[in-house]
């Protein structure tokens, strides 16, 4: 068998390989199949900052509306609906800040990758994650517009995850799980109505600081 | 053993030729750029590559414009397709056999 082999390849003598060059070829394919795929220059420490911001929020959301409960004997400073507004601007500034927190590290880390951030698989990350997050976005605006105020934390949660099962197609396959986990914890938050703030202080607070340390650590390797 | 030898394709014995044919397994369509980048590999080089590739059939070229920019984008053809899993089976054929 072996010598077999060998004489086949002198007679196709332009491709005399060693069994090291056939898996290196392998692994070549596997490589390019993942990088042309996928896009990798997620920053895990983005994912804890979010994390951090997140927790910072819920706790401001909390305090906030603790002081409120404080004057719960009809002499409020202000109508509930102001504190409903002044805790969702809170929720967007977070988020915004998350995302540029977000941007800024993976551009960085696209660099040390030598990857480029803006290239047809991250278009398609991209789009991927925002047609689920815009559709929640529409849906939360709308739900504040009906007043349905103790569905945004829910809504918020399963749309969020949706976006990231969709999303992980095209980066890190643990992403889905990470997905999944903001849908469960959407579902029980309307389980468990009324406790809003401690559901997003779990999604987008310590899971985001549970994943991104793990991936952050697992990079380091 | 005779036959995973016949299956081992000499096109494919290259690491450009592979990469390109990687690539477009996974991807309905690959610009010029992305190639380029993903293989890190001159204009010239790739091009000669992807005539080659072309000349045997396994791939198309799909010539568009961008706004007035010209982009060029591959694809597998079916030929090109069944070759290539020809290839990686007799690779891995030959490795396990090997091992």
């Amino acid at each position: 068998m072996e010598s077999e082999i060998l004489i086949n390849f002198v007679f196709q003598s332009t491709f005399i390989m060693t069994e090291k060059d056939y898996l290196k070829d392998i692994s070549d394919i596997k490589d390019i199949m993942n990088k042309s795929t996928r896009f990798l220059s997620l920053s895990g420490m983005s994912g804890i900052l979010a994390g951090i911001y997140a927790l910072i929020g819920a706790f401001i959301g909390h305090q906030l509306l603790s002081g409120y409960g404080g004057y719960g004997d009809g002499t409020n400073l202000m109508p509930l609906v102001i504190l409903e507004v002044i805790i969702l601007t809170v929720a967007f500034v977070i988020a915004l800040l998350s995302v540029v927190t977000a941007f800024i590290l993976t551009r960085k880390q696209a660099r040390k990758n030598n990857e480029k951030i803006w290239t047809p698989v991250s278009k398609q990350l991209l789009l991927n994650f925002l047609i689920p997050m815009v559709t929640g976005g529409i849906f939360v605006l709308l739900l504040i517009y009906r007043g349905y105020y103790g569905l945004i934390a829910p809504a918020t949660l399963i749309f969020y995850g949706l976006a990231l099962v969709n999303a992980s197609k095209y980066t890190f396959s643990w992403v889905k799980y990470l997905g999944v986990m903001e849908i469960l914890l959407g579902l029980l938050a309307f389980v468990f109505l009324g406790n809003g703030l401690l559901f997003w202080a779990l999604g987008f607070g310590v899971l985001h600081i549970v994943y991104g340390a793990l991936m952050h650590f697992k990079k380091e390797e | 053993m005779k036959s995973i030898i016949e299956n081992i394709n000499k096109i494919f014995d290259h690491r450009v030729r592979l990469g390109i044919m990687s690539a477009l397994m996974v991807n309905d369509y690959v610009d010029f750029n992305s190639l380029k980048e993903l293989l890190g590999v001159t204009d010239g080089n790739l091009a000669s590559h992807l005539k080659s590739l072309e000349k045997e059939k396994y791939i198309h070229i799909h010539k568009e414009f961008i706004g007035k920019k010209p982009n060029t984008k591959y694809s597998s053809t079916k030929l090109g397709t069944l070759e290539f899993k020809k290839h990686i089976n007799a690779l891995e054929q030959l490795i396990k056999g090997r091992l």
